[in-house]
């Protein structure tokens, strides 16, 4: 168990980018330099859409890809130029690997026994693991022919089996199963982390699964990190506009504005907001707002804007109502019941704690 | 509406180019083969019904118990050389860049040889007199002869077949290697395997298939050598180097004994698709099985 730090940590997969730094050009980055620590036993997500570097940076902290730039330290001890062998992590990746010639049992005890611990130690370990991955009624057979979620299952657990590692990194690692499982499995690993206080580092492109699983979420886009937060932090006061869109179904809602004598006007009617200080000029600005904190009313009052409803769909508890403002259509969930609206025109009234500027896409505090 | 599905058999024409291609080219000749197998052929027009006679004296037959366990010594002793070599050089074989491209052609190149080609090589390369390898080994004081000595030329017809065919083996092989995800060797590195576990529990098991496959071609194709020993020794010293093939090609095409050749043929063709069954059905679950 450990602190692990990146300090300056970029990667590029140019091959040519070695060069360019020295000659102190900027390559094209696949993951941007990032300076940031993991806690020690932390349970972490990395959300992020396909190419968003999230897997990059997992595999520089795991050490299958070096860094272009920049150190990794486990409690302050360099290991950037360390193979993932010799830094002590473990990883469990997106297909299930299985040692198939093995039975169950020794592919749990493969880490285990390739560090020389004793029989009778492994022995307990592999029963303790297999006992809270409920595979222990089958630890005596060969790892073959088995159902991709329990190869998945054995994976984690040999992932799992090693007490002392400074962290265990698991890369999209309910890909390939089954949605109904993917949930059982999803609260097996929470409790896990409970149980055994390692640290885990989760990537992920499902929000869900991110916000489910994880204390803190690391939201990464175009080989940024955009947002470090609680999900609830996520949700309630997103950094950045990707954030507002990524987390939350359907995404917050953004509306163009601009800048006059002190307030921010869209389509020419003056809207607070939690943001108190003034944006830079020459800055793109918008509004942003949940769709759940968006309120349709039929009289106009303040921070009220004039719009009009296009679509109600009722969800059942929910529902969904489709606005227009000022040209841009937005979302507002509603508590369904009697009291929705009718299409037609209509009053968006956006609470002041609720909605927040955002200026060339960040968040104006 | 009727609930019983619609039947249409004319989709049987289509197979019939199939049924009468494989007809000409396979069971016709067969059954020709096992109708010479019942008959005592005394000249054009001329034959006899002889029932399993012919059958009773090829199993009884001396040399052809010889010929056989030399061919199966030669077909287990090409095995267990051709595919641990052909598995170790292709685990040594350049994974990328220019070295692979180079090492995959320089192993193709043995393959492109014809047999009676490689018979003649060999056959020149071998001799004590002008031979490369038979001069040098005779100035090494050792006394090789191939055609003199029936170890000699037994030994000088397995290493041209592992010089032929070791390669094809170290191919598949490399195929095999290729297509195993990378993710196993990080996994391994991560688990702590040794490079021989690593060898032991990914690479092996992933060699199954690839596995099956030389072993059967191997098996075939050195179970039914027949040009390379006809070239280099004709089978001799004696009887050293004559297989199955020589031996029905001397009864066949020789001593034009068709009846005894014609039985002959079924039989070392259902030996050989026996052992192909059997390899085949072993290999197929050794290692998977919940028994050890």
């Amino acid at each position: 168990m450990a602190r692990i730090q990146l300090v300056d940590v970029a990667h590029s997969y140019d091959a040519r980018a070695g060069a360019a730094i020295r000659s102190g050009a900027t390559p094209s980055w696949a993951l941007e330099p990032v300076t940031m620590s993991w806690d020690d036993g932390g349970a972490y997500a990395l959300l992020g859409p396909s190419g968003c570097g999230k897997t990059t940076l997992l595999n520089i902290i795991s050490g299958l890809v070096r860094p272009s730039r920049g150190s990794v330290l486990f409690d302050d001890h360099a290991v950037t130029a360390l193979p993932p062998e010799a830094r002590n992590i473990a990883q469990v990746f997106q297909f299930p690997i299985v040692y198939e010639t093995m039975t169950l049992f020794d592919n749990l005890a493969f880490p285990l026994r390739n560090r020389g611990w004793r029989a009778a130690e492994i022995r307990k370990r592999v029963h303790e693991i297999a006992g809270i991955l409920e595979l222990d009624a089958d630890l005596g057979r060969r790892a073959h022919g088995l159902s991709a979620e329990i190869k998945q299952r054995i994976s984690l657990g040999r992932g799992l089996v090693r007490p002392d590692v400074a962290a265990v990194l698991l890369d999209e690692p309910l890909t390939v199963i089954d949605p109904q499982v993917k949930w059982l499995l999803r609260r097996k690993l929470k409790q896990i982390h409970q149980q055994l206080g390692l640290s885990l580092i989760y990537v992920t492109h499902d929000q869900t699964e991110a916000l489910t699983f994880a204390d803190r979420v690391v939201v990464m886009t175009h080989g940024e990190i955009a947002q470090i937060g609680t999900p609830d932090e996520l949700f309630e006061t997103p950094a950045h506009q990707f954030v507002g869109h990524f987390i939350g179904s359907p995404g917050m809602n953004f509306l163009e504005c601009e800048w006059h004598a002190g307030t921010a006007r869209v389509g020419g009617v003056a809207l607070e907001s939690s943001s108190t200080t003034a944006p830079g000029t020459h800055q793109s600005l918008s509004m942003g707002i949940r769709p759940e904190y968006v309120q349709v009313r039929q009289a106009h009052g303040a921070n009220c804007l004039p719009a009009r409803v296009l679509s109600v769909r009722d969800e059942g508890i929910r529902a969904m109502v489709e606005l227009e403002i000022a040209g841009h259509s937005i979302w507002a969930r509603l508590r369904a019941g009697p009291r929705l609206p009718a299409i037609g025109t209509a009053f968006a009234h956006f609470p002041v704690e609720r909605c927040a500027l955002y200026a060339d896409g960040r968040r104006v505090a | 509406m009727s609930i019983v599905k619609p039947v249409n058999q004319r989709a049987w024409w289509l197979v019939l180019p199939v049924l009468v291609s494989v007809a000409f080219s396979a069971v016709i000749p067969l059954m020709t083969v096992v109708n010479y197998s019942v008959q005592d052929i005394l000249g054009p027009n001329q034959s006899v019904f002889v029932g399993m006679e012919w059958y009773k004296e090829v199993l009884r037959d001396h040399e052809l118990h010889g010929a056989l366990v030399r061919q199966l010594t030669f077909s287990g002793a090409v095995l267990l050389i051709e595919l641990p070599l052909g598995v170790a050089l292709a685990l040594a074989m350049p994974t990328s860049g220019w070295r692979a491209s180079l090492t995959l052609v320089v192993f193709a190149m043995p393959l492109l040889v014809p047999w009676n080609v490689v018979g003649t090589i060999w056959q020149i390369f071998a001799r004590g007199d002008i031979g490369l390898l038979g001069y040098a080994l005779t100035q090494l004081g050792i006394d090789y002869n191939y055609s003199q000595h029936p170890a000699d030329a037994w030994l000088t017809v397995l290493i041209m077949d592992v010089w032929h065919w070791t390669s094809l083996v170290a191919l598949l092989a490399y195929a095999g290697l290729r297509a195993i995800p990378h993710t196993y060797y990080q996994a391994a590195g991560i688990d702590g395997a040794s490079r021989w576990a690593v060898f032991r529990y990914i690479q092996l098991p992933k060699l199954r298939s690839v596995f099956m496959i030389a072993v059967l071609l191997r098996f075939m194709d050195s179970f039914m050598i027949y040009t390379e020993p006809f070239v280099l020794t004709g089978g001799g010293p004696g009887t050293a180097t004559t297989f199955l093939s020589q031996y029905l090609t001397q009864k066949a095409v020789g001593q034009f004994d068709l009846g005894p050749a014609a039985a002959f043929s079924l039989v070392y063709f259902l030996i050989i698709l026996l052992a192909c069954f059997v390899l085949y059905n072993f290999m197929k679950e050794v290692g998977t099985g919940d028994v050890q």
